[in-house]
């Protein structure tokens, strides 16, 4: 087998060295009637030619080439190439987690680096060295709060993305932590009134999401002012992070959970991402996930290490701040190189962008179907509903490989017809035009009362 | 190593010092000096009851964290705030480095603690491992 | 330095600040494509929403950022260059087909919610990753929703809640042993259950006796490592597996040591109820410094219902699709249907391998291990005599005497030129280092390891100091901790 580095004799000689007559003496220590007899069955070995044929088979069946109008969590931008030149380098992608210091400096001062340019985009104080995900990142944002409170319960607004508060749902059931839902109004923002209704003085915190999962950005400071002074703490989820270049960032929060996929990280079907924590230093104890800090060596020398590791699980065991141990330090560093390479200005640009296509295709789409949520800013998501099924529109968009807006019944049925679209840098002005025509073309034909079967396209 | 005959101790190397109706808490030099640097300490607010043996805060050095047992009952009236700023106070003087003072529950509760002298030998067979 | 080493020697490496440290207004390393459709005004669309300044991120050129990254990796020891002997990490070979694979244009850019019609690429590769680790594992189902062992842990424990919620038998603690890794407690802690410990017996296995006495009906689970973090197999895994069923309990097994049992063994077949893998550790994606890794749980068909929600379903068709339909689920541990990327590589690892390999794999691990062993008995303390399967355990006991402990020798082999073993831990053995090898390793490799820690040995005994003050050839020396968490610095300020 080629990964492994030994030949025949070589096994001959260690197995000598060690004193026995087989391998399978090594194994002696198994009770015999579980060892396995047979081989296992998987698929059998292939050669690398063969392996990259059978994922290249597996591309071409998952719509590779085709332009998307999806977001929702997770965003599709131009990846600078010298991410990927970077961290391919092997002292990157092979290396362990930091735990010496001396031989993992290169890691440590990247983290360093991310953890400085998230609490600057994001207006924090501190920022940690990445969660698992966005979805993640919330939860423990809020599961925060409630250790920082010293209370139980938590308000979310249903514009936080679903899957945000599933995973918080489950979560907090473990927890005895409950949750209420407070539902958004037309202009896509949270409902303020049933918000104050359903805060108390058990009230830990409240949840939002801004850009909120329709694209529309909340009134963050309003809803700051009202948390803070019910003696609550303000929770910011932040999906789409390409957002923070043009938005203005939720100041008024205490704690932020961020997703940071639009940073240079590859949509990959959903995984890996990168979540991320950032909060004021005052929390920085109750803060989980691993941190990197600045000190000196013997010499005075500038040096990085992972530091305040008595919240974690390996010394802390069952008094842990959480569970985790693993960051994403591979992905926060596509990250990390994402942002250096936009910088300052590029982020602004890239933003402004984004905010422009959208703009456009909102404008476009509304001439011919109903753009919901109108009533406030919005940054790259907006909300169409259209008279036929979008499922069946889509299928029909997707037969010019184009993959079209989020169809929104299965999260909010009430919303019936209504799907989401997202536009990036990356969304042409004719993929616009293409989609926008069958709408057009779908709205024209329900008007003229001429059915078309729909060709459901399951989601 | 001279431990002030005036305090009481646990075996879990926390000292008390009563005073009429208050007593203030700390813990030994024998803890810090197994601790190593210590870079933080967790102490509650006061108003807090605290219950003889059991935890009330914790300890923490770069590798490890300790939690701190309450050698007596009582509430906490003061906190010393010098210590969140400079933990390393309790490296240098253990025994001066107070943590909290208290008004006691039940003076009583002292009389099954360690005398300096006991606690010295308790310490010494420790120290064997 | 004191004695010469084979295997590495000093070089000149380059300096390098941080990244804001070189930036500098107009230097610039990104260019858009211009806008093919209107301009907007960004006031007029965002009021008062609009963010005016973007604050002290960084401004420079591309070959700025390339130097900055590479001069950085230089710093980094990773497995490309060398052993890792750290135990319970399995830090082996990251094939590099797995990139390529994971980069191809319909995997690399497929969105989660596409339509299943252009997603069944991404299903089969579930699919079948899915059905290679239940024939591995010998478990009935399977879900690869968790990001990372933790999160792994924290599923399996939420499954085994939910089970014995339904059952009407709410329980609530969890037995560890006290040779666990620290997630085992900490996640039993997040899921709402109160850990109690479990001793170890003389040989570092469970002691039955201690297992027997603290059994009971409010036992929800037993969490086990096997082999188990001495690298030593568990024999009486049959009576832990009857002891717990007996009384309603259910076997958690932490596949973290998976690497001494694949192809060998079964945990399904031993007894176990539900487990976790680290795609990151048996099956070779690559650790990034500290992450992602990919945690999926494997479980017994009794515990099938609560699975996280969606389950991969096949179709009368023959396609693939999810199923969201699930009333018992314990509901999502996180968005989406977990590191997909990572399924792609541990895939490609396994079909490089196939049956044979897996198990040559498994024996070859084996093989190192006891190799090493062999080589370091008598030099340094073995505080268990059982036989060790992929990992060893010593301790610094006879070294400790000069005042050297394992985080001293440890940092010295830095010097030699290999990562450190795993120091001070697992806490039953004092001074323990704990080392595994992996299969990845040659003769040669494991040879020039041996030679070090010899060498080591021998500095102990001469020059004590040289080792107790190590590593010396490093870019920085030993860092203040102490100082950085009493005054934690987290982030770079620019000058006032």
């Amino acid at each position: 087998m080629r990964y492994l580095p030994k030949s025949a004799s070589d096994r001959e000689a260690m197995l000598k060295a060690i004193g026995v007559r087989s391998i399978d003496d090594l194994f002696a220590q198994i009770p015999p009637e579980y060892r396995l007899n047979r081989g296992l069955e998987v698929p059998r070995q292939m050669a690398e030619s063969e392996i990259v044929d059978w994922f290249r088979e597996r591309s071409r069946e998952n719509g590779d080439g085709h332009a998307t109008f999806l977001g929702a969590g997770a965003y599709y931008h131009y990846r600078p190439v010298i991410i990927d030149s970077l961290i391919s380098r092997g002292e990157f992608l092979t290396a362990y987690t930091p735990y010496q210091a001396e031989i993992s400096q290169g890691t440590l001062q990247s983290i360093f680096e991310f953890q400085t340019m998230i609490s600057e985009l994001t207006g924090m104080e501190v920022a940690n060295a990445s969660m698992y995900d966005g979805s993640t990142a919330a939860a423990e944002a809020v599961m925060m709060a409630v250790r920082l409170t010293g209370r139980r319960s938590v308000v979310v607004a249903r514009s936080v993305h679903p899957e945000y508060r599933e995973v918080l749902s489950t979560y907090a059931f473990h927890q005895g932590m409950p949750l209420a839902t407070v539902s958004f109004k037309d202009t896509g923002r949270v409902d303020f009134k049933e918000l104050e209704a359903a805060m108390n003085s058990d009230t830990a915190c409240v949840l939002i999401q801004s850009p909120n999962f329709f694209g529309t950005i909340e009134d963050v400071e309003a809803i700051g002012e009202l948390a803070h002074s019910k003696g609550a703490l303000l929770v910011v989820a932040i999906a789409e992070a390409v957002s923070l270049g043009i938005v203005a960032p939720p100041l008024s929060a205490d704690i932020i959970g961020m997703e940071a996929q639009s940073f240079g990280v590859p949509l990959g079907f959903g995984g890996p991402y990168c979540g991320v924590i950032a909060t004021r230093e005052t929390y920085v104890r109750q803060m989980p996930g691993r941190l990197v800090g600045q000190t000196t060596d013997r010499n005075g020398k500038r040096g990085f290490v992972l530091t305040l590791a008595t919240r974690e699980q390996h010394i802390r065991r069952e008094k842990a701040t959480s569970n985790i141990c693993t960051n994403q330090a591979l992905i926060a560093l596509m990250a990390n190189i994402f942002m250096a390479v936009y910088g300052k200005v590029g982020l602004k640009e890239l933003a402004k962008q984004n905010l422009a296509k959208t703009a456009y295709a909102a404008q476009q789409f509304g001439k011919h179907g109903k753009v919901l949520f109108t009533g406030a800013p919005r940054f790259n998501e907006f909300v169409v509903e259209t008279t036929e099924d979008p499922y069946a529109i889509n299928a029909r968009i997707l037969g010019h490989k184009i993959v079209g807006g989020l169809p929104l019944k299965k999260f909010y049925p009430e919303l019936g017809n209504a799907s989401l679209w997202c536009c990036t840098e990356l969304t042409s002005r004719s993929t616009i035009d293409t989609a926008v025509g069958h709408v057009a073309d779908s709205e024209r034909s329900v008007r003229n009362a001429k059915e078309e079967t729909p060709e459901e396209v399951a989601r | 190593m001279a431990y002030p005959a005036d305090f009481k101790y646990t075996k879990e190397h926390e000292w008390i010092k009563a005073d009429g109706a208050s007593a203030t808490i700390g813990i030994t030099t024998y803890a810090q000096e197994s601790l190593g640097d210590i870079v933080f300490v967790d102490l509650p607010k006061p108003g807090t009851e605290i219950s003889a043996g059991k935890t009330f805060g914790s300890v923490e050095s770069v590798k490890a964290v300790s939690d701190l047992y309450a050698p007596a009952s009582g509430t906490v009236s003061e906190v010393n705030a010098d210590l969140s700023t400079h933990p390393e106070k309790v490296n240098s003087d253990a025994h001066g480095a107070w943590m909290l003072k208290i008004t006691l529950k039940d003076k009583n509760e002292l009389n099954s603690l360690l005398s300096a002298a006991d606690y010295e030998k308790f310490v010494s067979e420790e120290g064997g491992h | 330095m004191k004695h010469m080493t084979r295997k590495a020697t000093r070089h000149v490496n380059q300096n390098e600040g941080l990244i804001f440290e070189k930036s500098s207004a107009g230097k610039a390393a990104w260019k858009l494509a211009p806008l093919d459709v209107p301009e907007v005004d960004t006031r007029e669309l965002l009021g008062t929403c609009e963010r005016k300044d973007l604050g002290n991120l960084p401004e420079v050129s591309e070959i700025e950022i390339i130097r900055h990254f590479t001069r950085l990796s230089t710093w980094n020891y990773a497995i490309d260059l060398g052993m890792y002997p750290l135990g319970s990490c399995t830090m082996k070979y990251n094939p590099r087909v797995n990139e390529v694979v994971s980069r191809l244009d319909g995997i690399a850019n497929g969105h989660p919610y596409q339509p299943e019609k252009v997603s069944q690429g991404a299903l089969r590769i579930i699919k079948t990753l899915s059905d290679c680790l239940l024939e591995i594992t010998g478990m009935d189902a399977i879900t690869l929703q968790p990001a990372a062992g933790a999160h792994g842990e924290l599923t399996g424990l939420l499954l085994v809640r939910a089970y014995h919620d339904t059952k009407g038998s709410a329980r609530r603690k969890i037995l560890i042993p006290d040779s666990a890794h620290g997630t085992n407690p900490a996640t039993a802690a997040m899921v709402g259950y109160a850990v109690e410990n479990l001793k170890s017996n003389a040989q570092g296995m469970v002691d039955i006796g201690a297992l027997e006495a603290q059994m009971n009906e409010d036992v929800a689970a037993l969490m086990l490592t096997n082999p188990n973090t001495l690298g030593v197999f568990e024999q009486d895994i049959h009576k832990i597996a009857q002891l717990l069923h007996s009384k309603g309990g259910l076997l958690y097994m932490d596949g973290a040591n998976m690497n001494a049992l694949v192809g060998k063994v079964r945990p399904g077949d031993f007894g176990v109820d539900v487990m976790h893998l680290n795609l990151h550790k048996t099956f070779s994606t690559p650790h990034g410094g500290g992450g992602p890794g990919s945690g999926p749980v494997a479980i017994k068909k009794q515990l099938e219902p609560f699975l996280p929600r969606p389950v991969l379903a096949s179709k009368p068709d023959g396609t693939l699709g999810f199923d969201y339909d699930r009333p018992q689920s314990i509901g999502r541990v996180r968005s989406f249907y977990g590191n997909f990327g990572m399924f792609v590589r541990a895939l490609a690892y396994i079909l490089a391998n196939g049956p044979d390999g897996l198990s040559q794999t498994t024996e070859d691990a084996v093989l190192n291990a006891n190799y090493i062993r062999k080589g370091l008995e008598g030099t340094f303390d073995l505080p268990y005599s059982s036989p060790s399967m992929h990992e060893v355990v010593f301790s610094d006991k006879m070294q400790a005497k000069k005042g050297a402990r394992t985080m001293d020798l440890a940092k010295r082999l830095i010097d030699y030129g290999f990562h450190p073993y795993t120091t001070a831990f697992p806490l039953i053995v004092p001074g323990a280092m704990m080392i595994e090898p992996t299969e990845s390793e040659s003769k040669e490799e494991l040879d020039l390891f041996l030679e070090a820690m010899r060498s080591i040995a021998q500095e102990v005994d001469e020059d004590a100091e040289l080792v107790k003050s190590a590593p010396h050839t490093t870019r920085v020396s030993r860092l203040d901790e102490t100082a950085a968490a009493r005054k934690p610095i987290l982030r770079w300020k620019p000058e006032v």
